[in-house]
This record gives C-alpha cells, sequence and structure tokens, in this order.
C-alpha cells in the first residue's frame, strides 16, 4: 500500500494506547483514513474495536499517542467538539433519546450542529431532519416514539442522526448485529450510499460479506494490536487474521 | 406556538391583575400570609424541575438554595439596610454563583452520587451560617420591616405579590428553555448523556447553565422569606423539608412540562396549608411522604404524565 499524501488523510491514529487497569485494549495503534474512504475495522470479541472508536469520538481519552482530524489534533477535545468538526457515530447497542420522537432524535442533532447557520430556523432544521430521514427511509416513521421501533428501524434512526451531524467521518459500530440477512443488505445498501467524497466511513462488523462488500480497505485487531492492514482481500487471506478469528 | 404564547402571556396578565385585585380588595391578612408559602414552593419546584426534571439531575439541595437567599435577604439588611428589591436580585445573583461552583465540583457525577453531593453542600453551608455572628449564629436573628410602600397597606400583602411576580419569572425562564434549544439538549442528556454528547450537544455547559438558573430562581424565591417571618435561623432556612417538598411536589406534578410542579407545587401547598391550621404542621410530612409514595407507584410521571396519558388514551379510540 502507497502511503496517501499527509494532507489527503482525514483521519490519523497516531502511536494510540489505551489501557484500562493493566489490561491494554489498545496497543500503539497506527493507522489513516482517507478523506471519502469506505474503511472496514474487523477483530474478534474484545480486539479493541470499540475502544478504538470511543478514543475517536471522544469518549474515552486515550493514554498515549494523538487522534489527528483534517490536520489537526483533536485528542484533548470533548466529544461534542469531535461531533462539531466532523466525527459522527452510532453505537453498538443503539442509545436513541428514549423520551423523543425519531425526528426529535435528529433534531438534537440539528440544533447543536456546527453548521448551524445554515438551519437558522427550527422550520429549516425540520425540513433537513426530514429530508435525511427521507434519504434513510424512516420517513414514515418521522413522528413515531423511538421505543415503538424494531431494531433495523432503530439501526437507521441512529444512522440518520449522526448524518443529522453533517459529518466527514461516520462510524458504524455493528450497525448490522441482529439483523436478518436481508435487513444486513439493506442497512449495507445504506451505509454505501451515505458514504461519498466527503463522507468517509468507518464501519466495524462481524458479518465477514458485508465488510468484504463495503470495504476498500480493512484494518483487523487483534488483542489490542493491528494484525493485517490491506485490500479485504488481502487481509481475509492473511494467515494471522484466520488464526485469531478461527483459532486454527 | 405563537399561539401558545400569547395565551400564556395573557394568564400572567390575568394572573397579576386577580393578585394585586386580592391584595386591594381583602382584608383579612390570612389568606396572603399562606397564599405566600404556596408562591414560594411554586417559584421553589419549577425552578427544581429546570435541572432535576429536565436534566435529570436530583437535586437535594433545595434548602441550601433557599437559605443562602434567605440569609443574603439578612446580611443585606444588616450590613446596608438594602431594600426588598435589591435583596431579591443579590440573593439571585448569589445563587446563581453558587449554581456554577456546585456545578463545576459535582455535575461531572452521575444519579445519586450528585445528589449526596448536594445534601453535602447544604450542610456545609448551613454550618457556616451557624457559625457566623454578624447573620444571628445558631440563635438567628430578628428584623425589621421598613415601612410599606404603597398601593400595598399591608407588608405581607406586598411580599405576596412580590412572590407572585417571582412566579412569573421563574415560571416564564423555564417555558423558554423548554421550547428552546437548550430544553431539547437538556432533555437529549437526560434520556442518554454519551448519545448526547457524540450528537454534538454541549453537556457539561448546559448542564452548568441549568444549575446556575436553577440556583439562582431558588435564591431569588427565598430571599423575601426573611422580611415574611421577620427572623432568620439556620435551622429553619436550611431545613431538609424544602427540599423534600420541592422534589415532591415537582415529581407528583410532573417535571415533563412546566405546568407540572406548579401544579404539584399549589397542589401540596395548599394542602399542607390546609393540614397545618386542621390538624397540625407535623402531620405536613407524613401526607407529603406518603403521596409520593403513591405517586412514584401509581404515576411515575406525575399528574402531567397522568393527564397526557389519558388524553393519548382517549385519541386513539
Amino acid at each position: 500500500m502507497t502511503a496517501p499524501a499527509p494532507e489527503a488523510a482525514l483521519l490519523r491514529i497516531d502511536g494510540l494506547t489505551k489501557s484500562f487497569g493493566g489490561f491494554v485494549a489498545l496497543d500503539n495503534i497506527n493507522v489513516e483514513i482517507r478523506k471519502g474512504e469506505r474503511f472496514g475495522l474487523i477483530g474478534p470479541n474484545g480486539s479493541g474495536k470499540t475502544t478504538l472508536v470511543n478514543c475517536i469520538s471522544g469518549a474515552l481519552r486515550p493514554n498515549k499517542g494523538a487522534v489527528l482530524f483534517a490536520g489537526e489534533d483533536i485528542t484533548p477535545l470533548p466529544a461534542n467538539r469531535r461531533s462539531h468538526r466532523g466525527i459522527a457515530r452510532s453505537f453498538q447497542l443503539p442509545r436513541p433519546f428514549r423520551s423523543m420522537t425519531v425526528l426529535g432524535n435528529l433534531m438534537v442533532a440539528l440544533d447543536f450542529a456546527a453548521h448551524g447557520e445554515l438551519f437558522e430556523t427550527e422550520a429549516h432544521r425540520r425540513d433537513a431532519a426530514m429530508s435525511i430521514l427521507t434519504r434513510i427511509g424512516l420517513a414514515p416513521k418521522a413522528l413515531v416514539a423511538t421505543g415503538a421501533l424494531t431494531q433495523v428501524e432503530l439501526r437507521k434512526m441512529e444512522l440518520a442522526r449522526a448524518m443529522a451531524t453533517g459529518p466527514k467521518l461516520l462510524i458504524s459500530d455493528e450497525a448490522m448485529a441482529g439483523l436478518s440477512t436481508s435487513e444486513v443488505d439493506e442497512v449495507l445498501d445504506l451505509l454505501i450510499s451515505l458514504g461519498g467524497e466527503n463522507i468517509a466511513i468507518i464501519m466495524i462488523e462481524h458479518i465477514m460479506q458485508a465488510v468484504m462488500r463495503f470495504s476498500e480497505r480493512v484494518m483487523c485487531l487483534d488483542a489490542g494490536k493491528v494484525i493485517a492492514l490491506g485490500a479485504p482481500a488481502e487481509v481475509m487471506a492473511n494467515p494471522r487474521v484466520q488464526e485469531a478469528y478461527l483459532g486454527t | 406556538m405563537k399561539k401558545g404564547s400569547i395565551a400564556f402571556w395573557c394568564g400572567v396578565v390575568v394572573f397579576l391583575a386577580a393578585v394585586l385585585l386580592m391584595t386591594q380588595l381583602v382584608r383579612n391578612e390570612y389568606p396572603f400570609f399562606a397564599g405566600y408559602v404556596i408562591l414560594q414552593f411554586v417559584v421553589l419546584s419549577v425552578a427544581w424541575t429546570i435541572l432535576g426534571g429536565y436534566a435529570g439531575y436530583v437535586n437535594f439541595g433545595t434548602n441550601a438554595f433557599f437559605g443562602v437567599g434567605v440569609y443574603t435577604a439578612v446580611l443585606l439588611v444588616q450590613a446596608y439596610r438594602a431594600p426588598l428589591g435589591v435583596q431579591i436580585v443579590v440573593a439571585a445573583a448569589v445563587g446563581g454563583l453558587l449554581g456554577l461552583g456546585v456545578g463545576l465540583l459535582t455535575l461531572r457525577m452521575r444519579g445519586i452520587f450528585f445528589s449526596i453531593a448536594t445534601i453535602a453542600l447544604a450542610i456545609i453551608i448551613e454550618t457556616t451560617i451557624t457559625n457566623w455572628r454578624f447573620v444571628g449564629g445558631a440563635a438567628g436573628i430578628q428584623l425589621q420591616r421598613p415601612p410599606v410602600m404603597p398601593p400595598f397597606d399591608s407588608y405581607v400583602k406586598m411580599l405576596f405579590f412580590v412572590q407572585a411576580l417571582l412566579v412569573v419569572i421563574a415560571v416564564a425562564i423555564t417555558r423558554f428553555i423548554q421550547h428552546s434549544r437548550m430544553g431539547r439538549g437538556l432533555q437529549a442528556l437526560r434520556d442518554d448523556e454519551l448519545a448526547a454528547e457524540c450528537t454534538g450537544v454541549p453537556t457539561l455547559r448546559l448542564k452548568l447553565l441549568a444549575c446556575v438558573i436553577s440556583g439562582a430562581l431558588m435564591a431569588a424565591g427565598g430571599a423575601p422569606a426573611a422580611m415574611y417571618l421577620q427572623f432568620a435561623n439556620p435551622d429553619s432556612a436550611f431545613n431538609l423539608n424544602y427540599s423534600v417538598s420541592v422534589l415532591a411536589m415537582s415529581l407528583i406534578g410532573g417535571t415533563a412540562h412546566w405546568i407540572g410542579p406548579v401544579i404539584g407545587a399549589i397542589l401540596l401547598g395548599t394542602t399542607q396549608q390546609l393540614l397545618a391550621v386542621t390538624i397540625s404542621s407535623e402531620v405536613n410530612v407524613l401526607v407529603l411522604g406518603v403521596m409520593l409514595v403513591l405517586f412514584v407507584v401509581a404515576a411515575p410521571k406525575g399528574i402531567i404524565g397522568l393527564v397526557t396519558g389519558l388524553a393519548g388514551r382517549r385519541g386513539h379510540k
């Protein structure tokens, strides 16, 4: 793999280390993600995928190393400031704002988004939220309470909410876990359609067909270390990856 | 939304006009003496709801903010003979600053830890006042009311009107917050703080702001109490009963809407006043406790929750 020019890197993880007590969850991770790239993140349970996402989104602070976004060091920033700069995420277990409707969930994102001046009035923000919901296919559920959504709808709602923050980088943390085969395809198509020139996507997933179809590059973590990084087929063929997954 | 605002401000004008008219027409002082306490609880409950209801951070330190309001007034009277208006404004400022300090120290704690920290705060401040001679210390202090201002013919009637003004200010601010971006942000962080943070909500800043506004309103609501009783002592100004009553009033009324604590405070405040006259003031606490338990079990979202639930069910039919 040729190293991309520095200005092309949207996200740069630099020597990132995170430990919980004596347990090293992430051990000196280095990776760059390009603008608009579709990036797959795989690894067995407990390998540090979600911890990495938490360090990127600001939910956790790393012990060592730095996170650079669009060329700037964002390591000390709280999660909300990172969101304003363009990092959005969904959660492994959906975390909707339960007292609100689907539309309300998106309105939170638009109310506090950095591009607020584009959506000066409540009516503008409402229109923007509705257009995202239409794109995601949730428009008919806009006024439904989140408690009444199905699992796949919840996943879509989280992606819609993340999109409403106006991200440059969208991190999808196992958005397909627990879904049926047809639903997996549905969410995968959605993710592919959301990405593009201006939105890079990091997809964490256990479903290999989804990872293979989605990713331009794949990184495999095992016990907090990067064991493979490259084209999907290359990574899958890597004996260490197969060993980590199959234990052979 | 706009229609609602017109209705709200018409209601405010009618309320204040009715209160003013009452002070001019009713001779007996007792209704004002009792009504003042009810209005005071409306201010405290509405203020409590900003942080306790909208943001879901249960503040057990209402008595700390209330007491700080009382003693700011006492201090201003003792040192400068300051008029009532100044007492209230300065008390609000001190309450707001206290809210900021408490917020910075405690708002990183979640759930029960935050609540415990607010109880500790009340104890610390009460101990400080108890040992401060200038404001009366443990024995308390007698205060002389200045002459009453027209158009009022008694000081209690004037205080009743002033407290009604404070109700209007507290409700207007709380209502504004509920309909603003801040209200939506607080609701989001109450539902899920991490998700709110990752959705761009500056949770710490919103919580601090809520704590400052809530604290300022509580202290402002407490300030006239010094002149109302013409006496202040740490035991009564920092009485934990304020915290418990306000908590019960807000929860029984329902915290999803500003009208909830207003209803709760009027309902429980009136009940307390009636009980105090007919049976004894000690029974208050018992009734309060029983009602709180009943509501927590049968209607956890309070009266507001009951009403909207019924309306929703009817809508479905």
